[in-house]
């Protein structure tokens, strides 16, 4: 099927426009951020609660709901930059269809959509996150601005270093399992990579949990370090069982394309190894000892493992994998 | 307690040690990290040169490399040792925990808290229902709860249930599912075999009929060759679709096949084997993995006598097809080894399906055939076939070109039809041009097993990390002698024993519906049931 330059062009434009989008709820947050100084005290004593409480005295609610006050400028400014972030998120995903629709197949045949995929599962994944919490977790929207800087660069590499052509597949990836197998694979690593940032988050928090408030004034407006564990874990434990089913995907497709289920690929090594670090990180939870940073030190290794897996194995190790237009 | 021997107290700390939560951890880390040099290092089992180039650019580290397995990651004793550990360790935590469900599922929920106003989730009303109607209502309301109802003294009427039993069952469906998983691996690697062939799509059979079938086999170490499904292939087309960038789109090659039952009768049947759709035959699969071409030439001797030869060649450039190959030929006639010792041909060189050339360089400027050419040296001598060193279909044996015994005897460039003439009135002529796929057939005994584990495995996850394991307490205390309402108060209690958060819903729920909403004016709020966070009982 022939391609359509017209539709791949607006496809590409679209890309750019979300990349913009994305840029502009970035410094939105970054206003909220800079100017959230006057909520900051109100937020301390939930901090101040999960440092000593160690559990469950973070989630209790704001006395008074701020709601009822004006808003104030930073918080229009964090309002706008959700509604743009889900502007943008649209956007891509308009992108990503007229990249199909050009091509005549699904858009993430090439490492460019690919990673412009997993960007719109991140993206997707940080809105459904902000709209099923509630009151429940107050400054969570601050997160937006750390999720939204790793899928920019994310994206500003696709558009430039991996951008590829709108082009049909080659015929190893022309098979319905790429349909399952990579969306499996993009949904779980966009999820995986709210987890990391939540991680570092984490990290980052109980730092400055420990130290006192005036050394930290970037971390102390960080939501409380239970909030950020949970995040990070209940994002796990959604992509968890997606990447295993992208992995198990993988074998079958391997198995029809290559002669064989497993053969030790170094694109299915290293995605076992991103499996087992996942792994460590949820028996970590349960282990006395290991919850906590070092739980969330694993987590942060597992979505750098993802990211090696992503990059470095489909562009400098030579394997099954490295197709990618490149 | 007497004093246990030292010797088994040894093993017993051993096996604790090793079954502990810790020591999975560390084995799993273990296990990544082992895994690591196996994508980063060239690995033997994917590209043998590879590991060559790497001992070219490393010549002082790769034998140290070599000698410690980081070749054969998969194959070597230490990666073995941390995955057999590791599958000991979980054997060691997973069976005991199978006997501990089991008495779960077999005995009664725990019995109510003194103090339901401790718990996370935790509610106080008065009703009034006596404390049995109360009771009773709660069981129908926790229908598929499993519940245990106990009385205490002063009349007091308290029922305890568990739900979410299926979270451990998961669990363990998952670990165990690993380990047959594991087992179905090896069982699949020490049954299976693997061979691969070229066969020229002209029409050629190609039977499986054996290892020596085969241009390269690999038997798994309990496949002594024989035995193998005895059907056979012909590839009678071989039809790639490109785009004008020359970029494939589809490889289809057009073939007959016989299965064991055909072979009496003879019969063929028609299929389109292509990528992505291997030929499933007497449990073993037939895949397209490679394509080229094979030039064919024709030389006529002076004597008169022809001889044609069709040998494939191997892509050098998997873009656009340029191949290297080497064609031989015996001249007729000769039956001395001596003389044809003398008097060998071998037409070696480049091939280019479409032929672009750059001087008198021959390139290839798309991969499909459209104006063929060859680019050859014609040697002559002794090809040392009979050395009796191993020899690579693709090229002449260089030492006999060093020692002299082979001799260039022309150099041309020759489009298809045309010809040219040696010294000895030899006229080699290139005739045409036909396809050859490569086939790889594989037969692995246990790979539903593994499909099937993996599905398990899958699902186990799926259960563990999805169901909430929840406790959910009534206390209903009777009205005492001297209450003038005469109103029983409830107490309802609610705990998740996992760390999934999100029970206070459910909770909340579950003590509207016992705490009729008449009555909710009137509900005693101790404490509002907040999100537990990552609290388990236990801790």
């Amino acid at each position: 099927m022939p391609v359509d330059p017209v539709l791949a062009f607006y496809g590409d434009l679209a890309f750019y426009t979300a990349l913009v989008v994305y840029l502009s709820a970035m410094v939105l947050h970054a206003i909220e951020y800079a100017a959230g100084r006057g909520e900051t005290s109100a937020a301390q004593p939930v901090a101040v609660a999960c440092a000593g409480g160690g559990g469950l005295g973070a989630l209790t609610r704001p006395a008074e709901p701020p709601a009822r006050a004006p808003r104030s400028r930073s918080e229009r400014a964090g309002r706008v930059a959700v509604l743009l972030t889900g502007l943008g998120a649209a956007v891509q995903g308009a992108s990503l269809l007229l990249r199909g629709l050009a091509a005549g197949r699904v858009p993430w045949g090439n490492m460019y959509e690919f990673t412009s995929a997993i960007c719109l599962v991140a993206v997707v994944a940080w809105l459904v996150v902000l709209t099923r919490q509630r009151s429940g977790a107050p400054g969570l929207r601050r997160l937006g601005i750390f999720v939204l800087l790793p899928v920019v660069i994310l994206l500003f590499l696709a558009g430039t270093v991996l951008y590829a052509e709108a082009a049909p597949l080659i015929p190893a990836l022309n098979s319905y399992w790429i349909a399952i197998h990579v969306s499996a694979a993009s949904i779980a690593s966009g999820i995986l990579l709210v987890a990391g940032v939540a991680s570092a988050l984490y990290l980052v928090r109980i730092r400055s949990e420990a130290r006192p408030p005036a050394r930290s004034r970037i971390a102390a407006r960080l939501p409380g370090s239970t909030v950020l564990d949970r995040l990070a874990y209940r994002t796990t434990v959604v992509a968890f069982p997606i990447w295993t089913f992208g992995v198990i995907t993988g074998a079958i497709w391997a198995e029809a394309a290559w002669g064989r289920y497993w053969g030790w690929d170094p694109k299915e090594t290293v995605a076992l190894v991103a499996w087992v670090v996942y792994a460590c990180y949820l028996h970590a939870r349960a282990t006395a000892g290991w919850r906590g940073a070092r739980s969330a030190w694993i987590n942060i290794l597992g979505f750098g493992v993802m990211v090696f897996n992503l990059f470095f194995v489909n562009i400098v190790i030579a394997g099954l994998h490295s197709y990618a237009g490149l | 307690m007497p004093r246990r021997h030292p010797v088994l107290a040894f093993l017993r700390n051993t096996w604790r040690g090793l079954t502990s939560m810790r020591t999975a951890l560390m084995l799993l880390f273990l296990l990544a990290l082992a895994a690591l040099p196996g994508a980063l290092l060239p690995q033997y089992s994917l590209n043998p040169g590879l590991v060559d180039q790497y001992y070219d650019d490393y010549p002082w580290l790769a034998p140290v490399l070599d000698a410690l397995g980081f070749f054969e990651v998969f194959a070597s004793p230490w990666f073995a040792a941390i995955y057999l550990l590791l599958f000991i360790s979980l054997v060691g935590c997973v069976v005991p925990r199978t006997g501990e469900y089991v008495r779960q599922l077999r005995g009664v929920p725990v019995a109510t808290p003194r103090n339901l106003a401790r718990l996370p989730h935790h509610t106080r009303a008065t009703v009034d229902h006596t404390a049995a109607d109360t009771i009773s209502s709660a069981r129908r309301r926790l229908r598929r709860w499993r519940v245990a109802e106990r009385t205490e003294p002063g009349g007091v009427r308290t029922l305890s249930a568990e739900r979410g039993y299926a979270r451990e069952a998961g669990n363990l469906v998952f670990h165990f599912a690993l380990l047959g998983l594991l087992v179905s691996f090896a069982i699949g690697t020490v049954f299976g075999y693997e061979g691969q062939r070229i066969v020229l799509a002209d029409g050629s059979q190609f039977c499986n009929s054996g290892p020596f079938a085969y241009d390269s086999f690999t038997p798994g170490t309990m496949v002594d060759g024989t035995g193998l499904a005895p059907f056979c292939v012909r590839i009678n087309d071989f039809e790639p679709t490109y785009l004008p960038s020359g970029q494939p789109t589809q490889y289809r090659a057009d073939i007959d096949y016989q299965g064991s039952d055909d072979l009496a009768s003879g019969q063929w049947h028609p299929y389109q084997l292509a990528v992505n759709e291997p030929l499933r035959l007497d449990g073993a699969r037939v895949y397209l993995l490679g394509h080229g071409y094979a030039p064919e030439f024709t030389v006529t001797f002076p004597s008169g006598q022809q001889r044609t030869g069709v040998v494939q060649w191997r892509p050098v450039n998997l873009a656009t097809l340029l191949s290297e190959g080497a064609t031989t030929f015996d001249p007729p006639g000769v039956t001395d080894p001596a003389h044809l010792r003398e008097r060998q041909l071998a037409i070696t060189g480049l091939f280019a399906p479409t032929a672009a050339f750059r001087g008198e360089m021959l390139t290839s400027a798309f991969p499909q055939p459209f104006a063929p050419a060859v680019a050859i040296d014609v040697l002559k001598g002794n090809l040392g076939i009979n050395s009796g060193r191993g020899q690579s279909i693709f090229e002449v044996d260089g030492s006999m070109v060093e020692s002299g015994q082979l001799q260039r005897v022309a150099r041309e460039n020759l489009r298809l039809g045309e010809q040219l003439r040696l010294d000895d009135g030899t006229v080699v002529r290139f005739d045409g041009v036909t396809p050859w796929v490569s086939l790889q057939v594989s037969h692995d005994p246990a790979q539903l097993w593994v499909l099937t584990f993996a599905l398990l495995v899958l699902g186990g996850l799926g259960l563990s990390l999805s169901v909430k394991r929840r406790r959910f307490w009534v206390r209903a205390t009777p009205p005492g002698p001297d209450d003038p309402d005469g109103l029983t108060v409830v107490e309802l209690g609610g705990l998740a024993r996992t760390e999934a958060a999100g029970y206070g819903e459910e909770f909340d729920r579950i003590a509207a519906d016992l705490v009729p909403t008449g009555t909710a004016a009137r509900l005693a709020t101790v404490g509002t049931s907040g999100d537990t966070s990552g609290r388990k009982d236990g801790e």
